[in-house]
């Protein structure tokens, strides 16, 4: 996993409540056996009419918002299927972190496997960030180390997030090699376990 | 010291190891599908990982199967994405010792029915997959969440996952619901109550006379219907009931360990003084049978109501996002949602497929007819349930009443199959989720009881079905 520390990077605005999974990536999208090209299907029924053509007016079609790094979404970002091709898609896309008042629990957890970053600000500062983001200098900073994200005009915002995800997220560890060491406290469950409630062993 | 919750007990069971504010918890059962777990393995793959416990892991192929032709095989199956999932799995599952029920088999369906009704599902039990609606399994006092690839992953090679903990949510549902009123309309009530987002964070304890009332088939509809509250898991602490359902399924604990096993399964329930940081009581004495008309599942309306009018919302971002909804919807302000004329019909899912669901909706198609132009299918949830159903000549009432009658499979819930809808038709469907572009891009979802399906699909609008009992 690639470790973020810092992002400065264009903000697209998506004032939507409820963006579901489903929408993130559709469906037709996660007949893959692979994490990468997703990006091609990322919103595409908000992206692309019924021909396949771009729709203009979406944001991320604009001009202005090509090469965008930063989502800037309603409350309650990424509802719906644990598809973690949704964080997927966004990463290939080239978002590398997602702003909102709140996020739905599966797809919260999956970002963080991706080194996505989920900031949860308040309501008013989520709008104040998303006006700027409307405007011609859209290009915010996030920076991870600080817990602070800093809009175009200088306003700086500080946000929570649980210190051992931001140390894994700053320094992209992998949590499976990092499990595999409690390995001997896993064999002592383990044992435990088949004396204690043997009908699960060999079901 | 406090009382513990149910979800505290079996979380207090589970914890391998605590570190900072994140436990490595234990997982009892991983289960797994052909859509959510090639790069899973193709991770472990990479990294020279093993499973840990494949005896502990059982594979379905359930997401894009297609629902008729499945004796064929795999190699059968016309698009060739979704075929080279199915054999992606079945290699890996081959390779790594992982019992499959591959397509075609008696016991293959979609991963929720298939658990329960092999008994892998117990209570006490950790259970992940990926997929959002395991929290179906909480309907057995087993703590039973979604979990995304890495996860998956993550589980594969270790046997835990790493997580932090939930609050307590209890939403008590008391009192009789009215005829015609079922487990999915209680679930639809608790979302349209708390929000979509309501349950975020949480773990709910279902509890009242009403949800012990249910059967472990209503169980499931209302532990299901979790993840649209926003919450990861739904349990319901095991009682008679549930010991009753498990007795004698393939994989439930035989003689000698089934009195141990009931002995613990007892134990989980939460003690009376236990703390809830948050209560919700429900009076299923008031619930109507409910529908959905928006693209979310808190857009829940008892069916003699109307579409809602924008204009009666508090905050412009609200305004914006109901008159988009109905939009989307081809519905107007105000709109009788009984006049909405449906095309398809669904009867199906994780959510409503067992033969319960099937039996209820049967009740309401027998003697009658669908209702001309409409299409109605019936998707039973594994190849068990259909052999039930077809036992008791529920598919021969279905075929009479023109509804068709499929193989199992997740089918017209996601539409990853060739099961879908085309764009500006509308669907009453059990299943799970009404979101835009859900069925099939354009498709407009209206989320209902099979009972309520079935009158809809007889009607050729959404109808009460009240009227037909």
């Amino acid at each position: 996993m690639e470790a973020f520390v810092r992002l400065d990077a264009k903000a697209a605005p998506l004032p939507l409540a409820n963006i579901d999974t489903d929408q993130i990536i559709p469906k037709q999208f996660l007949k893959t056996v692979e994490r990468e090209g997703l990006g091609k299907g990322l919103f595409y029924d908000l992206r692309f009419d019924e021909q396949g053509r771009e729709k203009p007016d979406f944001v991320l079609n604009r001009p202005e918002y090509k090469g965008v790094g930063v989502i800037i979404a309603g409350d309650n970002f990424g509802c719906g299927s644990s598809r973690e091709h949704a964080p997927w898609a966004l990463m290939d896309f080239g978002v590398k972190c997602v702003i909102s008042t709140s996020f739905a629990d599966i797809f919260y957890n999956n970002c963080f496997q991706n080194g996505l970053l989920p900031v949860v600000l308040k309501a008013d500062e989520v709008e104040t960030l998303m006006a700027e983001a409307k405007g011609g200098n859209h290009v915010m900073t996030i920076d991870l180390a600080a817990q602070s994200v800093t809009s175009p005009s200088g306003k700086a915002f500080h946000f929570e997030i649980d210190p051992i995800r931001k140390t894994k997220m700053l320094n992209g560890l992998d949590s499976i090699g990092e499990t595999l060491q409690a390995g001997p406290a896993i064999d002592v469950f383990e044992t435990k376990r088949a004396l204690a409630l043997p009908w699960l062993e060999g079901a | 010291m406090p009382g513990k919750t149910l979800y505290d007990k079996i979380w207090d069971a589970h914890v391998v190891d605590q570190l900072d504010g994140e436990a490595i918890l234990y997982i009892d059962l991983h289960l797994i599908h052909e859509v959510t777990s090639p790069q899973a393995f193709a991770g472990l793959r990479t990294h020279g990982r093993k499973v840990r416990r494949p005896d502990l892991t059982l594979a379905v192929a359930d997401h894009n199967v297609p629902t008729e032709g499945q004796a064929l095989g795999v190699a059968k199956v016309a698009d060739e994405e979704a075929r080279l999932q199915l054999e992606t799995l079945a290699r890996n599952v081959k390779d790594n010792g992982i019992e499959f029920f591959p397509m075609g088999d008696v016991r293959n369906g979609i991963v929720h029915v298939v658990g329960p009704e092999q008994g892998r599902t117990q209570p006490g039990m950790t259970i992940v997959c990926g997929d959002s609606h395991t929290s179906t399994h909480g309907a057995f006092g087993a703590l039973a969440h979604g979990i995304g690839t890495s996860e998956v992953e993550h589980v594969l090679a270790t046997q835990t996952l790493r997580q932090t903990k939930a609050k307590n949510l209890r939403v008590t549902i008391e009192g009789e619901p009215a005829p015609g009123v079922g487990a999915k309309d209680l679930a639809l009530a608790v979302i349209g109550e708390i929000g979509t987002a309501g349950g975020t964070g949480y773990v709910i304890e279902y509890a009242g006379s009403a949800v012990r009332a249910l059967s472990m088939e209503g169980r499931m509809t209302l532990c299901n219907l979790t993840i649209e509250a926003g919450a990861r898991a739904g349990l319901v602490a095991p009682d008679e009931t549930t010991f009753e359902y498990l007795k004698g399924r393939p994989s439930t604990p035989k003689a000698g360990g089934w009195e141990m096993a009931h002995a613990y399964w007892k134990s989980l329930f939460s003690d009376p003084d236990a703390h809830f940081d948050r209560e919700v009581v429900i009076d299923a004495a008031k619930i109507a049978p409910l529908v959905t008309w928006g693209t979310s599942p808190e857009d829940v309306v008892p069916v003699t109501g109307k579409a809602p009018d924008p204009a009666a919302f508090a905050t412009p971002d609200k305004r914006a996002a109901v008159a988009r909804a109905l939009d989307y919807m081809g519905l107007t302000a105000g709109q009788p949602i009984s006049e909405a004329k449906v095309d398809v019909v669904f009867i199906g899912s994780c959510t409503n497929s067992r033969i319960e669901d099937l039996r209820a909706a049967a009740k309401i198609a027998e003697g009658r007819h669908v209702a001309s132009g409409v299409r109605a299918m019936v998707v039973p949830g594994s190849g068990l349930v259909r052999d039930q159903a077809e036992a008791e000549g529920l598919d021969a009432i279905f075929t009479a009443a023109g509804f068709e009658w499929r193989e199992p499979g997740c089918s017209m819930c996601l539409a990853m199959n060739p099961d879908r809808l085309e764009p500006g038709q509308r669907c009453a469907s059990t299943s799970n989720r009404n979101f835009e572009g859900r069925q099939g891009r354009g498709g407009r979802t209206h989320l209902m009881s099979p009972s309520m399906a079935a009158a809809a699909a007889i009607a050729g609008h959404i109808a009460d079905v009240r009227e037909y009992l």
